[in-house]
């Protein structure tokens, strides 16, 4: 266990190495990106470990299924090379640490994990949870810690996650919907490259939102709204569920406006590079981000990641655009007061 | 004594005797004494002492605890995590007083004719519904609602006529409604905050088995306090009803045309009752219904909605007049506040917040430019004879 | 008590305001801190000034002692009638006479608290603010500049006290006396200059000199934004490298340092809380750029960086007065704190961080520090603050213990106390120049020869 499962075979017989080609932020200088792969793997410098800011798009981008973002942060560790500042990474592992400050409902089989974010303490409720509410658990105990990818601490996530899923098996609960899609990339996408193993089934929320809105769709009202939509990096973690937001839009009458940033184009939301002390790029980030949206002519952007919704909020109000999360949204088409 | 274990956490660090922007202090018996002690600090850490045996029980210390109105701004603006139960805390240290036997003669007297007579005027019980006596109102039988009048607004002058304009707008909104008549009894609100929870209990008691029995399940009344002890403290004993204040009934209504509202040319400022706003988080339903009045300008107070300050009747003082009067007295600053904003009427939604205020724009001499009417008698003057 | 003093005072301020009742005894007699209790004999408010000086020449002929409060929130015991007397609440002199609002001052009485004038500003004269302490609003301006306070403009333009702008001062005598440009000017606008500054007489004092009955004070620019940015490291050391940085760049409002061991998210890491303003968002992205460019060296070498403050978090620190740190007294759900606030060099910083941990393992008590940089980093406020429970006795006594070794320390290091207990008033005269000491003396034995004036305070007889 914690070995992480990494072909090298594939990168050797990669033609397109799509990882580091579409990746926007490191700069190859004519390197073969695929060497630059194998590199990394064996053990050897790439200025990769340097460069890479932690936006989780290669995992996506690789269409063999190997697992280079795990890989470089995996050697970052290896090789002690720091991306955030010492102290930004001591709050932050501080701040995932257990202190039995956990809060559950009342527990079923199948529950929701709010993760380690206290926003759904707010946001869940209502109709489209009534059939699992108040079956929740959240708090560090059951924080899949898969951020800490964007600290080069893999050693951190593989000695928490294993207790977090022994946190859940122990309450019994066999069925967890993943509010946040980091936790769900952590039980389908990580777990298994770590050799960790998952002892329960893990539901992506937005599988579980597009059935319920199917049972109550004769309680929406369309929104006949538009929105656009912003991608976080821990949905490239698991591609499928990316796209189930546009049916979920689909369903409750709200128009997916077309920009530039989206889907396999996505771009960060910036907060992590700032974190980082990038702070020239974070801005562009967010600048491009944002006028791309504002472009874009959508009166709400969508949110899937609390984080993503914090770093941008304030910012889109300010030139105009709503800032909603998408449980918010199929709330609010449901008729319920946001 | 409840609470005991939280009472020595107080900093005695004074955010409670403030509003929340700072404005001026609001804690209306520091207004009115201006020493600490007569703070929600100062009586934190008297009443600490007086448990530990460092003082004494004596009319001062009953003058600092009952001069509490119960007005709940130190709830909201003290920033301690046991904010929310400040005012029980303060009824608590009521409660064990009563419960000595030792307390101000006027609360003595207070909760002996509640009582003996179900009400604090020594009234008979067949006068509750005087003030209804020229109104095409019903009993109470099966109705939709019940409407509770209280004790202030079924024997005081200015709560009947404050009863009459409210009665009047709910059955011209064509609310089935009825009303107890001589088998109401006071709801115990003041009873709870001067600290007889034993009376109190009884009385809720008594009116939960008889709403019970006569199938009461939606209340409407007039007056905060009742609404207050209805909503909030009934339920723990049993009586599980639906409480409306009437502007919350009537303010959906107001647009809809139920009122030919004609137009009432004023400036006119709420003031939020304790009960209704800080208590129960209702700011809004009286508001709303003063602005649909056409010509009716509706301006804000320096300290409004959760800034209110209290009238200085709450806690029963209303009754008790433990306060007392005076320059300092709250609802004189208060009249003063209103004056400066420039109205000519200050409305309000509770007979007793009405009386009080009153008394103090007559102490002023200002009772001509000033005119305190509640919002029920602003709309019946909307909408004329 | 003697009935004839009651009745003099009753006589000066009217019945209602002067109570010789044992509560009002119990309570002016105490404060939040760790002090130990001393009961006044009377507590009086008086309404305006001319009570006062008949008051003080009450005092002065029945030989009692009087302490003038404002909130008595100092924490250190300073209005604590430790010799019993006469306890003169001014908070019913609360109101604010005069803004000059080009020339940037106000004049209030002398109980006007820091949360009255900050929300009379805000509306009257939305432009103009003054240098707000993060003490609870109830806190009187007077009283915060007779203890050298500091406030959210200090890092820009000095202590509290350097921002007086004028008094009018009850001496102990019972006579009046102005200071400042308004002795020979109906104008308020210096403390002192061109005059010889005689301020000094009074400002640090605890009124043991005399009662401040009105007060002017300086105003300053009023932008329409604010906001924070907070640097993190767990290199003490670099603190003051840092501070310097920061400083140099003269964008910068209020610059405030705090670490604590709980909540685990602020374990190992001081967090220095870098405050500035803008009137438009171009201002104030403008600073925000420059301060990150400040410091970008400290994030290369990996040794700080700034955290990331969510927009959920912000209002508890840009909140004015700062309501977190009175909560600070609910740590150990005991409704106490003190902290001896020493003012010294910013580079002691790593030393009294490892006294105030060394200190709570000895004691076994929660702390908390916190820091104010003050006037371009010439000097910081470093507070040494342990929590404790009030009714927990033995806690209570550990506080006091651990108290004293901080004041033990302050001296080693350097520092000078901060609104000083009685007990570190005394070392400060232990340690003090002798000319000084000699000076001091003078002026205080010439002032209040009688020592009626909160006696037992700045005790040089
Ligand atoms: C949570 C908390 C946070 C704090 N933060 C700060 C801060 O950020 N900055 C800061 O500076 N302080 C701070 N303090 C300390 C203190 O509360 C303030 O300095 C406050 O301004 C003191 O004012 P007061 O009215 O409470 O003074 P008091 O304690 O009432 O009086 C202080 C001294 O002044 C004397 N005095 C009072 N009025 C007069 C007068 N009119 N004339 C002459 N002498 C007088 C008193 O006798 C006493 O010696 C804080 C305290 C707490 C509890
Ligand atoms: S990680 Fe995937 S895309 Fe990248 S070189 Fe290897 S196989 Fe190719
Ligand atoms: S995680 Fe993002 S920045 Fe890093 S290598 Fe992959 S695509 Fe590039
Ligand atoms: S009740 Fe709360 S706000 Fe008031 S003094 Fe006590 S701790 Fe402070
Ligand atoms: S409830 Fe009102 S009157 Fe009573 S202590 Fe609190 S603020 Fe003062």
């Amino acid at each position: 266990m914690g070995e992480l499962r990494f072909n090298e075979n594939l990168c050797l017989n990669c033609t397109t190495f799509d990882c580091l080609k579409k990746c926007k932020f490191v700069k190859l200088n004519g390197a073969k990106g695929n060497l630059e792969m194998l590199k990394i793997a064996r053990g050897e410098d790439s200025t990769v470990l340097r460069t890479c800011i932690t936006c989780y798009a290669c995992e996506e981008y690789c269409e063999k299924g190997n697992h280079p973002f795990y890989l470089i942060s995996e050697k970052r560790e290896e090789k002690g090379i720091d991306i955030v500042p010492r102290p930004i990474l001591k709050q932050w592992i501080n701040l995932g640490e257990p202190v039995g400050r956990y809060k559950v409902g009342e527990l079923r089989e199948k529950t929701l994990s709010f993760g380690f974010v206290p926003e759904f303490l707010q946001w869940v409720k209502g109709k489209l949870f009534e059939d699992v509410m108040p079956s929740y658990v959240f708090g560090q105990e059951f924080f899949c810690n898969v951020a800490y990818l964007h600290f080069g601490r893999t050693s951190v996530i593989k000695q928490r996650l294993p207790i977090v899923m022994d946190n859940f098996s122990k309450l019994g609960i066999k069925e967890v919907i993943c509010l946040h899609d980091e936790c769900y990339g952590a039980f389908t996408s990580l777990a298994p490259a770590f050799g960790i193993e998952v002892p329960f089934k893990p539901i992506h929320y937005y599988e579980y939102i597009l059935k319920r809105l199917e049972q109550l769709k004769d309680k929406i009202r369309p929104l006949n709204i538009k929105v656009a939509y912003q991608r976080p990096c821990s949905s490239r973690l698991s591609p499928p569920m990316h796209y189930l937001a546009r049916e979920i839009f689909t369903s409750i009458g709200v128009e997916l406006v077309d920009r530039v940033y989206q889907d396999e184009n996505a771009l960060c939301c910036g907060e992590v590079v700032r974190l980082q002390g990038l702070y020239d790029l974070a801005e562009e980030l967010q600048r491009e981000n944002i006028e791309d949206i504002v472009k874009s002519g959508a009166e709400y952007c969508v949110f899937n990641c609390p984080y993503c919704y914090a770093a941008l909020g304030h910012k889109l109000i300010k030139k105009g655009v709503k800032p909603i999360h998408i449980i918010e949204l199929c709330r609010m088409a449901l008729g319920e007061e946001v | 004594m409840r609470y005991e274990e939280v009472i020595h956490r107080c900093f005695r660090c004074g955010y409670c005797k403030f509003t929340r922007n700072y404005y001026d202090f609001n804690c209306p018996s520091y207004l009115k004494y201006k020493f600490d002690t007569f703070s929600p600090g100062g009586r934190m850490w008297l009443i600490r002492a007086w448990l530990k045996g460092e003082i004494k029980n004596s009319p001062r210390l009953q003058e600092i605890f009952f001069s509490c109105a119960t007005c709940a701004n130190c709830v909201e603006c003290c920033p301690f995590q046991f904010s929310e139960d400040l005012v029980e805390i303060f009824i608590a240290a009521k409660e064990e007083m009563v419960n000595s036997g030792i307390v101000p003669p006027q609360v003595r007297d207070y909760l002996k004719n509640i009582y003996t007579y179900g009400n604090p005027y020594k009234a008979p019980a067949d006068e509750r519904d005087r003030w209804a006596e020229d109104l095409p109102i019903e009993t109470y039988e099966g109705h939709e609602y019940l409407f509770y009048v209280g004790c202030v607004g079924s024997y005081d002058e200015r709560g009947r006529k404050i009863a009459k304009a409210v009665a009047n707008l709910l059955i011209k909104a064509g609310l089935s409604m009825g009303i107890m008549r001589n088998q109401e009894i006071c709801d115990g609100n003041e009873v709870r905050a001067l600290g007889d929870l034993e009376l109190f209990r009884h009385l809720a008691q008594r009116n939960i088995r008889l709403f019970k029995e006569r199938g009461v399940k939606k209340i409407v009344t007039l007056d905060p306090h009742a609404f207050n002890a209805f909503k909030n403290h009934y339920k723990e004993l049993g009586g599980n009803f639906q409480v409306h204040h009437y502007s919350q009934i009537l303010a959906p209504l107001v647009n809809s045309g139920v009122f030919p509202l004609g137009r009432l040319e004023a400036r006119v400022a709420f003031h939020d009752s304790c009960y209704l706003g800080r208590h129960n988080g209702e700011y809004q339903s009286p508001r709303a219904i003063l602005r649909a009045i056409p010509g009716v300008e509706l301006v804000e107070l320096e300290r409004n909605s959760e800034n209110a300050l209290c009238c200085g009747g709450g806690g029963g003082n209303f009754f008790t007049d433990i306060l007392g009067g005076g320059e300092n007295h709250p609802s004189r600053i208060r009249i003063k506040e209103a004056l400066e904003s420039g109205v000519s009427i200050l409305a309000v939604t509770c007979p007793q917040c009405a009386k009080m205020l009153e008394d103090a724009a007559k102490a002023i001499g200002v009772d001509e430019e000033l005119e305190i009417l509640d919002v029920a008698e602003v709309v019946e003057r909307a909408i004329g004879p | 008590m003697k009935e004839s003093i009651k009745s003099a005072l009753i006589e000066i301020a009217g019945e209602e305001y002067v109570s010789t009742f044992e509560e009002e005894l119990y309570f002016y007699g105490r404060d939040p801190g760790l002090s130990f209790p001393s009961n006044p004999h009377y507590v009086v408010l008086p309404e305006n000034t001319e009570e006062i000086q008949q008051i003080v020449r009450l005092a002065n002929k029945e030989g009692i002692p009087i302490v003038p409060l404002g909130a008595g929130l100092s924490l250190t015991g300073l209005a604590i009638p430790r010799r019993g007397g006469i306890v003169i609440d001014m908070k019913r002199m609360d109101r604010i006479l005069e803004v000059n609002e080009k020339a940037r001052f106000v004049i209030v009485e002398g109980g006007t608290s820091q949360g009255k004038l900050q929300a009379y500003l805000e509306k009257h004269y939305p432009r103009l603010r003054h240098s707000i302490p993060d003490a609870p609003p109830t806190a009187t301006i007077a009283a915060n500049v007779v203890i050298h306070g500091q406030g959210r403009l200090s890092q820009q333009y000095g202590f509290n006290s350097d921002l007086v702008a004028g008094m009018e001062v009850v001496l102990p005598s019972g006579e009046i006396c102005k200071v400042g440009s308004c002795a020979v000017s109906p104008y308020w606008f210096s403390k002192g200059p061109p005059l010889p500054d005689i301020s000094g007489l009074f400002l640090g004092w605890f009124g043991t000199t005399g009662i401040i009955t009105k007060l002017a004070i300086k105003l300053y620019p009023r932008k329409k934004m604010r906001d924070l940015e907070i640097f993190v490291t767990d290199n003490e050391n670099l603190i003051s490298d840092i501070i310097y940085e920061v400083t140099h760049t003269e964008m910068v409002e209020d610059i405030t340092i705090f670490a604590q061991p709980w909540p685990l998210f602020f374990k190992d890491n001081s967090h220095i809380c870098i405050y500035f303003t803008g009137d438009t968002e171009e201002e104030l992205e403008f600073k925000r750029r420059v301060i990150w460019k400040a410091l970008e060296k400290f994030i290369e070498s990996k040794e700080g960086g700034f955290m990331w403050v969510q927009p959920s978090m912000k209002p508890t620190f840009l909140d004015m007065p700062q309501r977190s740190v009175a909560r600070f007294a609910d740590v150990k759900r005991g409704g106490g704190f003190e902290y001896s606030g020493p003012i010294l060099l910013v580079e002691k910083y790593p030393e009294c961080m490892r006294k105030l941990r060394e200190l709570s393992t000895k004691y076994n008590l929660a702390y908390s520090a916190m820091a104010r940089i003050i006037d371009t980093a010439h000097c910081m406020m470093f507070a040494f603050a342990f929590a404790f429970n009030r009714a927990d006795e033995d806690m209570v006594e550990r506080a006091r213990r651990a108290m004293a070794e901080v004041s033990k320390f302050i001296i080693e290091v350097g520092g000078v106390f901060w609104k000083p207990t009685v007990e570190e008033q005394k070392l400060t005269i232990e340690h003090i120049d002798s000319g000084t000491l000699k000076l001091l003396k003078m002026i205080k034995n010439h002032l209040d020869p009688n020592n009626i004036m909160n006696p037992s305070n700045w005790e040089l007889r």
